[in-house]
């Protein structure tokens, strides 16, 4: 048995988000982390390797650089990383992503008793798509919000959670399943585990590498395979800041609620 | 599946609205979606269908035309009591390609966040998440920049086209489904030029519902498609659905919200106590940030945020809440903002109506003393 873990490595966007003056994004000023939800799903994984003795390959698709979030989470205690990277799969909106990233889960190849995993959304796009993409590409069937997993045999058993309660699921291997927060709280690298993380196997999927999987194809990947498109981006105006009371005493509560009262708010 | 690149676009038509149901009753997003439906299927020119699958639902599907469907697709079956993934997404996949709608929308839901991207992928097309404005309507679409983006009249009068593989491609009846990314600190519009449906999953709480009329809903008509799903479709079976037993926090609906954020931290239960009172006395209640929600303060129930719940409530009140953007984001439509926070270079000061520099421990019973007294002079 195997747990292949999607990741992806995002700008940190609960720090200083900073924009460029044509309204895109800064992402060179930012620093960048392993997308929250998909610890989750890494912690998850290690979790049944530590019930199982299961194996965990991690993988992610993005530039170069993304090798060290890769060893962050080797030293986790994940056994192998796969760093999916070429020019070709650059301007992939969700859909182009997940065709890339299945093709590449099909080369590291899923088997009857496999688990593939992935976090909920990304902080970044914070679109939740591409879980659900893959799962579709690989037929497999597909868990998202998982906030419990329970395995026995073959059956998974998770508790998928709803706006407004939870559903219990049970779903057979191989199947992939989407982490929230809820699900558990990432273990930190271990000192052991960071001197490990380099010795463990790291492999690139460069174009090259998958171009003969059907999924990959001019008309599927990056830019071109990407059915849709950015037709603007822009920044919306900043709300002019309002009215600073004077002081916080009683006279300035008193004064807040006078307004409220005038202009019929309460 | 549909052909790559070489989509006969002139043959979908109609708006198509998932209309989701939970243990037999509508969902509230579902009306939103409804109403917003109904005005890009009049800026198209066509017509505006609901979609609902369940088992025995069909008496649900009037309710919908009250809001603006002409008509509702009912696809009734056992296996469609709860959902599933596996079943919905092959029904909806199958009628999509039978009847092709233009534009597809579901409601951005835990569910319909799970539905939308499966049949994305299986229907090989674009799907848009979250989208908070959607319009067809160039005209209209260049109204809504002027007022909501800081780009130059110039450049919103020259987006009549955009370059779609390095062609000049018409962008006029494309749905352009705009989204805030980043927080909110970034907008972007999104189109899907060159596939159909176009799809977008919609936040709740951010479209307007349309006022119910009945002689609409009397019109509504009905629709069974016939349809194939078997047990050997179905690769997940739901064991148990469990309602949370607590009161739900109804933020979304909520005329006043008054949230609490890591300021509260020196006493937690006395700073929620003191927001619950503020609450009560506006007829309101009470939401937090994520840090308030992930310190286990506050259920997930009452986030705001981008990663929580969307608001517009009349008055929202943010107590010891610094403003992060991803705050920001779930509440900066708010009608009116008043801000309680130590720091004054707190970001949420920059967003807020009415700002008190102060300890909200002193400044909150005082401040809901004083609407309780100028109510009583009212």
């Amino acid at each position: 048995m195997k747990i292949i873990v999607s990741v992806k490595q995002v700008p940190d966007t609960s720090g200083k988000v900073a924009v460029n003056p044509d309204g895109t994004l800064d992402r060179a000023s930012m620093q960048t982390i392993t997308n929250p939800d998909d610890l989750n799903a890494v912690e998850a994984a290690l979790k049944l390797k530590d019930e199982t003795g299961c194996k965990v390959i991690v993988v992610t698709m993005g530039p170069p650089p993304a090798e060290g979030m890769l060893r962050e989470i080797l030293a986790m205690g994940a056994d192998e990383a796969v760093l999916v990277s070429a020019r070709e799969f650059g301007g992939s909106d969700t859909y182009a992503t997940s065709q890339i990233l299945a093709a590449a889960i099909n080369r590291i190849g899923v088997e009857k008793d496999d688990i593939v995993m992935c976090g909920r959304q990304a902080i970044d796009g914070d679109t939740a798509q591409v879980g659900p993409q893959i799962a579709e590409k690989l037929h497999l069937p597909q868990v998202t919000y998982a906030a419990d997993i329970q395995k026995s045999g073959d059956t998974i058993t998770v508790k998928r959670m709803l706006e407004d309660g939870y559903m219990t699921i049970k779903v057979q291997t191989p199947c992939l399943l989407t982490c929230i927060k809820e699900l558990n709280n990432p273990r930190y690298m271990s000192v052991s585990g960071v001197f490990e993380a380099y010795s463990k196997p790291m492999s690139v999927f460069d174009y090259e590498a998958l171009k003969d999987d059907p999924l990959i194809d001019a008309t599927t990947i990056g830019l071109k395979g990407s059915p849709t498109n950015i037709l603007t981006s822009f920044t919306p105006p900043q709300k002019g800041a309002g009215m600073m009371l004077e002081g916080d005493g009683k006279e300035t509560c008193e004064k807040l609620a006078g307004i409220l009262a005038k202009k019929h708010i309460i | 599946m549909a052909t790559f690149n070489n989509t006969d676009l002139a043959a979908f038509k109609d708006v198509w609205v998932f209309c989701e149901q939970r243990q037999g009753k509508l969902m509230p997003t579902d009306f939103e979606l409804i109403s917003e439906g109904r005005k890009l299927a009049d800026e198209l020119g066509v017509e505006l269908c609901g979609l609902l699958l369940g088992d025995n639902v069909e008496g649900l599907a009037k309710e919908l035309g009250g809001y603006g469907a002409d008509k509702v697709i009912v696809c009734d079956h056992p296996l469609l009591k709860d959902y599933t993934t596996d079943a919905y997404a092959k029904v909806i996949c199958d009628v999509i390609e039978e009847l092709k709608p233009e534009a597809f929308l579901i409601g951005a839901t835990n569910i319909g966040r799970d539905l939308g991207p499966r049949c994305a992928a299986r229907l090989h097309t674009g799907l848009c998440a979250d989208c908070t404005h959607l319009d067809v309507d160039m005209p209209i679409y260049k109204d809504f920049l002027k007022e909501s983006s800081t780009l130059s009249a110039e450049k919103i009068e020259g987006l009549n086209s955009a370059m779609v593989l390095g062609e000049k491609h018409d962008v006029s009846r494309d749905l352009k489904m705009t989204r805030p990314a980043f927080g909110g600190h970034l907008m972007a519009t999104i189109i899907c030029p060159r596939f159909r449906p176009t799809m977008a999953t919609v936040r709740p709480g951010v479209m307007k519902k349309n006022a119910f009329d009945q002689a609409k809903a009397d019109a509504c008509q009905i629709v069974k498609p016939a349809f194939e799903l078997s047990e050997s479709d179905m690769q997940t079976e739901v064991v148990e659905i469990v309602k949370a037993a607590k009161k739900l926090v109804d933020l979304i609906g909520a005329d006043f919200i008054v949230s609490v954020g890591r300021g509260i931290s020196k006493d937690v239960e006395g700073g929620i106590k003191l927001a619950e009172e503020l609450a009560a006395e506006l007829g309101g209640v009470v939401g937090g940030s994520r840090a308030t929600i992930d310190s286990g303060w506050l259920s997930a129930d009452h986030q705001v945020g981008q990663t929580g719940k969307t608001v517009h409530p009349k008055v929202y009140v943010a107590l010891g809440i610094s403003g992060a953007i991803q705050h920001k984001a779930g509440m900066q439509d708010s009608e009116c903002i008043i801000a309680v926070n130590k720091n004054e270079t707190a970001p949420i000061f920059e967003i807020a109506d009415y700002g008190i520099c102060g300890d909200l421990f002193k400044v909150t019973p005082m401040l809901t003393e004083a609407i309780r007294a100028a109510k009583a002079a009212k």
